[in-house]
């Protein structure tokens, strides 16, 4: 009985003392930081379209390199580490995310060697977006499918 | 008009992902997981073609939209080759991005060293 007074009056005093809930301010950041990056997506398809006339399809897909191209760099030259630490959802949801995840797998293993170093480990968490994406892409496609609505 | 919708979908997909983070005991690895998985449910009924044309880019920059691309895809090949069509051209459209990541990342990873 004494102790569970003591434990109470324990959690009393630390919640007290907690530093101060940051759940908000993290939510804010991932809107402005995510957001920023949706801007500047957009924004390199409509350059790409007005300076050189390609189809918007041909832009996005432009565009979508140039970012994984800039997050794999980021990672390597080793400063998107501290990014993705202080923006997270931000930066870990769009696309930069995914190349974020495989660059940095790639170079933690790099000492391991080429085949079961940088080889093995390159998907090990891109692989669990590739995997679910696939099974949920043929489930859905084949209901999808199955029901007869074409595309 | 396109930019500010980019910026509050990107944004606003961003927001949901950190909310479930912060609240629950689940990894980044599994909110971008079932963050695809409802990108493919979201397109299996066309929804997010529709979003990606009122969004424009903001919409093909979060992870939802690899999970769209997949059957997007799928679909696609489906309706000329039949049930088969939907294991070709499952990678029709992602093969740019995912093979862009694996050579950018192979070279970066021979050209730089690991920090700590």
């Amino acid at each position: 009985m004494v102790i569970i007074m003591k434990n109470e009056k324990y959690e009393l005093i630390a919640q007290d003392h907690k530093a101060p809930n940051p759940r908000l301010k993290n939510a804010i950041i991932a809107f402005v930081v995510g957001g920023i990056i949706g801007l500047l997506g957009e924004g390199i398809i409509e350059l790409l379209c007005y300076f050189t006339h390609m189809s918007r399809n041909n832009a996005g897909t432009i565009m979508i390199v140039v970012m994984i191209f800039i997050a794999s760099l980021s990672t390597a030259l080793g400063f998107f580490d501290k990014l993705v630490t202080k923006f997270k959802c931000g930066l870990l949801i769009p696309i930069t995310g995914f190349a974020h995840s495989m660059t940095s797998a790639a170079l933690d293993y790099k000492r391991e060697g080429p085949i079961y170093g940088i080889g093995a480990n390159i998907f090990k968490l891109a692989g669990s977006v590739i995997l679910y994406g696939i099974i949920a892409a043929w489930f859905f496609g084949m209901i999808r499918f199955l029901l007869g609505g074409r595309v | 008009m396109l930019l500010i919708n980019s910026f509050l979908f990107c944004g606003t997909v961003c927001l949901i992902a950190q909310i479930i983070l912060d609240n629950t005991k689940l990894t980044p690895g599994h909110v971008t997981s079932m963050f695809v998985v409802f990108g493919a449910f979201l397109d299996s009924f066309s929804f997010y073609d529709k979003i990606i044309k009122v969004v424009g880019g903001g919409a093909l920059l979060p992870i939802t939209s690899f999970g769209h691309s997949l059957i997007h895809g799928a679909l696609a090949k489906a309706n000329e080759y039949g049930i088969l069509g939907i294991l070709m051209g499952m990678f029709d459209l992602t093969a740019t991005g995912i093979t862009a990541a694996i050579i950018f990342s192979f070279i970066f990873t021979l050209l730089f060293k690991p920090k700590n």
